[in-house]
């Protein structure tokens, strides 16, 4: 790669880095609609944007930079309380998540595209001009705060506007003070930290310039307890923490500002209740504060755009004209601007400028890079000085054979001995280098679940469906490879359950269900293989409806079709040609089937089987191997000619005399323990010379619930192989996966034992 | 060490999370001879370092998710191993507040983001009393 490359690929990593954390951090915001924004999340946000900027200022991508300061500037209002967060401003800023993805995409290939740059402008003007809402602050509640000016002096304008805000809600306010050795500070106060966060919150950390001892230092931490005083102090008992309450005078006389440390138990629907004329006039503030002291009572701006956000995915739900009306007049003017509903900002945008988006979306990564761990690192570096540990014994041995031609030190059964040891020491230490490899290349496949999580919400709003987006099993590990390739099969899956599975709120409620369907996306690790489940709460396959589409569209006989079970029925699904939508609507349509899901999940070693009940729900499970990269394989031999079947989906070995196997509806079977096993006979398969033998060698191979007998002349042993694709002809082989060298440089075809399973299980029997 | 003459370095301490900023600043102070920049990301490894080194020079940004700038500025002034080592702040356009309280506390000058290495490259000049 030539030096601008390599700078734009590391420009492209760091800023999908950065776009991961930032999506991560606005999926949880939205998820939290209607509550309280976080601030830390809020700040980690403006974190994000604020690093963007630099990056790409830095790498003189001048569109990304002046979005991101756009949306820098934005956040700043944000986290500063001068905006408060409504539905407005999250569904902007998610907006512009998407714009920042769409501009790394083309920068990634060095493209530029005008539609783009005119969604950049566009947008940057809507972040600049989101409603400005000033709260007039009649008194700084700081003022009242007993704390030195020394101290307040070294807050940050937003640390301050933190404390400010703390005041504001009568929040109990301490300084903590703490002492460490100088050595290791740092994971002290990480360890107080911990204990504090989820007992309020951490403003400010202020080292003190007092000196703390020879080799100590000591920090104040500026505390906000939502816990009471005593619990406070039973939590940091043990720790070096001493605790000292920060005085707070009345705002003004006579009325007391709660000095009780507020309730997290406070309802949600109760914090953000918007202020009722009900409210004496003369002090709103006040008596807000004391009902819902958590919710920033003091802008009446502030409470409105939370209000009606409680249950705000929905974008059309019909409670929001009501909600409109709520609004006092402190709403700013750009909403009342706007023809229509309020809430439907997002979709009711132009379908113009989103017409970028659509093209690219996808939950796919644009970067090549792995980040690894360094302890990982370090294991492969402590093999590899291992390794030269093993050579150097190795090149002393030559050393003294040398030496010793002639007289007879050692003997050669002592040489033998010891050239073994050190033989094995050698496979030992190659294996743990293997192993650290493959670790190397895993990473949680979370990585790609919160990317779908982003699609998901815009899925389901422009569905117009209510969906609850469950994620398990993130931090499972896979190889990159199968993590990056799994997107689009997973995407597609999601974009069925939400447009197919899940019925509109209606519906639901008519069906005893709750408005709200539940799609959940979990992975699992099982053995060598992980599990991921993607299901839904929704309406289920009708597999009558399925087995009559198959029958029209010619892809079962009705004689097959009597013999199905339901199973068979819904697994259907997976043929080419078959699809069960009425429209190609947007959502699914885009004319890629479960087929060729089905076919990608195969191309990773993978089997992927569906699950189905009427009205309660659509269940798939994609079950694939941990790695590609190296495999252990069982070497067989079949009409002269040798494939390798990788072993993880080898269940165990029989040896089966001709008579034993039995032909039941013209399919070849055996008995196996009391259950009957398909039996397919490799040699027949690629069309070998079939040998004649007194006994068959059958390898039953299983992933998921499959199970196939594959009858083959010899066993050759196992080995560890590397898969390598097939180009060009041969690569739709069926029942191939690839290509891969045995030790004696031998080129092997290893079996796509997925594949065969679905060949042996067929219906339609080629030999007949 | 062995006879010959070498001349002392200037070390020069960056304080700064933006892994961007922090490397243009560090490859702006380098490109003068002599100096040696050491660079951090966190507030909390400025503080280990401080007892370490003996730096003519701190650069340091404000918002920063450990401790902050200021807070380091006021503790590198009260400290009376190093009150006399001059400080910059770097901070951003709008932050006008943070920069003034990095001045009042004792910042010898500041930087706003996005500046020119030839600007940053003068500041340290006149600072270190370089040609």
């Amino acid at each position: 790669m030539n030096q601008a490359g390599k700078a734009l690929a590391e420009f492209v990593a760091e800023g999908t880095e950065i776009l991961e954390a930032l999506g991560k951090d606005l999926l949880v915001l939205d998820q939290q609609r209607g509550t309280d924004p976080d601030p830390e999340l809020v700040n980690g946000i403006f974190r994000a944007a604020h690093s963007l900027k630099g990056l790409s200022a830095l790498f003189g991508q001048e569109r990304i930079a002046k979005l991101a300061h756009q949306s820098e500037d934005l956040l700043d209002r944000l986290r500063l309380g001068k905006l408060s967060l409504d539905d407005r401003v999250l569904d902007t800023l998610i907006e512009s998540l998407d714009v920042f993805q769409a501009l790394l995409v083309e920068t990634s290939r060095e493209e530029s595209s005008d539609a783009l740059s005119g969604r950049v402008t566009e947008l940057g003007s809507r972040l600049a001009n989101l409603g400005v809402v000033s709260a007039a602050v009649d008194e700084d509640p700081l003022e009242r705060l007993e704390l030195d000016a020394q101290v307040r002096a070294v807050f940050t304008e937003y640390e301050e506007h933190r404390l400010r805000e703390n005041v504001r809600r009568g929040v109990a306010l301490y300084r903590i003070r703490a002492a460490f050795d100088l050595s290791d500070f740092d994971t002290g106060l990480a360890e107080l930290n911990s204990r504090l966060k989820p007992l309020g919150e951490v403003v400010s950390t202020l080292p003190s310039s007092e000196p703390g001892g020879a080799s100590g230092i000591a920090f104040d931490l500026i505390f906000g307890a939502k816990v009471p005083d005593a619990e406070l102090e039973a939590k940091l008992q043990g720790t070096p923490a001493q605790l000292f309450p920060l005085g707070v005078r009345p705002a003004t006389p006579g009325a007391q500002v709660p000095a009780a440390p507020v309730s997290v138990a406070q309802s949600v629907a109760q914090v953000v209740r918007p202020s009722t004329p009900a409210e004496a006039p003369a002090a709103p503030r006040k008596a807000r504060k004391k009902r819902a002291p958590k919710g920033s009572g003091a802008e009446p701006a502030g409470s409105t755009g939370k209000a009606p956000a409680l249950r705000a995915v929905e974008p059309a739900s019909p409670e929001k004209p009501t909600r409109e009306e709520m609004a006092p007049r402190g709403e700013s003017p750009l909403r009342s601007e706007m023809a229509g509903p309020p809430v439907r900002t997002l979709t009711d945008e132009p379908v113009a400028s989103r017409g970028p988006r659509m093209e690219n979306e996808s939950a796919r990564s644009l970067t090549q890079t792995v980040r690894v761990d360094i302890s990982r690192l370090d294991a492969l570096m402590n093999t590899v000085g291992e390794l030269l540990l093993i050579k150097a014994n190795l090149q002393r041995m030559v050393e003294s054979a040398r030496q010793q031609e002639g007289s007879v030190t050692l003997s050669h059964k002592m040489w033998g001995q010891e050239l073994a040891r050190e033989t094995r020491q050698l496979e030992r230490k190659l294996d743990a280098l293997q192993q650290g490899l493959l670790e190397a290349r895993m990473v949680p496949v979370g990585q790609v679940f919160d990317r779908l999580a982003r699609l998901v919400r815009r899925i389901a709003r422009d569905a117009g469906k209510e969906i609850d987006f469950v994620i398990g099993g993130g931090d499972v590990e896979l190889d990159k490879l199968i993590v990056e390739e799994l997107s689009d099969p997973l995407m597609h899956i999601i974009r069925n359950a939400i447009d197919h599975g899940a019925e509109s709120p209606e519906v639901r409620q008519a069906a005893g269900k709750s408005r709200r369907a539940r799609v959940s996306l979990r992975a699992e690790q099982k053995g060598n293989h992980v599990v991921i489940e993607v299901s839904d709460d929704g309406a289920g396959i009708d597999e009558v409806g399925v087995r009559d589409m198959a029958l029209r569209k010619g892809l079962i006989t009705e004689a097959q079709a009597r013999e199905m079970s339901r199973r068979e029925l819904l697994n259907l699904i997976f043929l080419p040609g078959f699809s069960t939508a009425r429209s190609v609507s947007e959502l699914s349509g885009r004319g890629v089937g479960l087929d060729v899901v089905k076919n990608n999940i195969g191309n990773l070693s993978g089997i992927i089987d569906v699950w189905s009940e009427r009205g309660r729900g659509t269940a798939f499970h994609l079950t694939l191997p941990v790695t590609l990269a190296i495999i252990r394989a069982l070497v067989v031999g079949v009409s002269g000619r040798t494939y390798a079947v990788p072993l993880n989906s080898v269940l165990e070995i029989l040896s089966v005399k001709p008579s034993e196997i039995r032909t039941v509806e013209r399919r070849e079977v055996l008995d196996v323990r009391g259950t009957t096993l398909p039996l397919m006979r490799l040699a027949r398969q690629f069309g070998h010379p079939e040998r004649q033998n007194d006994r068959h060698f059958v390898v039953v191979a299983g992933l998921a619930q499959e199970r196939l007998g594959i009858a083959v002349d010899e066993l050759q042993g196992q080995q560890d192989i590397v898969v390598k694709s097939l180009g060009g002809r041969l690569q739709g082989v069926r029942g191939i996966s690839g290509a891969a060298d045995l030790a004696n440089r031998r080129t092997v075809l290893v079996l796509d034992v997925g594949a065969l399973l679905e060949e042996g299980m067929s219906l339609e029997r080629r030999h007949a | 060490m062995g006879g010959r003459f070498e001349r002392m370095k200037f070390k020069i301490l960056i304080v700064e999370d933006s892994k961007a900023s922090r490397e243009l600043i560090a490859a702006t102070v380098e490109s003068i001879s002599g100096l040696e920049a050491i660079a951090t990301s966190s507030g909390f490894e400025a503080l280990k370092l401080l007892p370490r080194h003996r730096f003519d020079l701190i650069i340091t940004d404000i918002n920063m998710p450990d401790i902050n700038g200021l807070e380091l500025i006021n503790f590198v002034k009260k400290n009376p191993n190093y009150r006399d080592t001059p400080l910059f702040v770097v901070t951003t356009e709008g932050r006008e507040k943070d920069r003034d309280r990095g001045l009042a506390l004792g910042a010898a000058e500041y930087l706003i983001k996005p500046f020119s290495p030839r600007s940053l490259e003068g500041l340290v000049r006149r600072y270190l009393k370089l040609a």
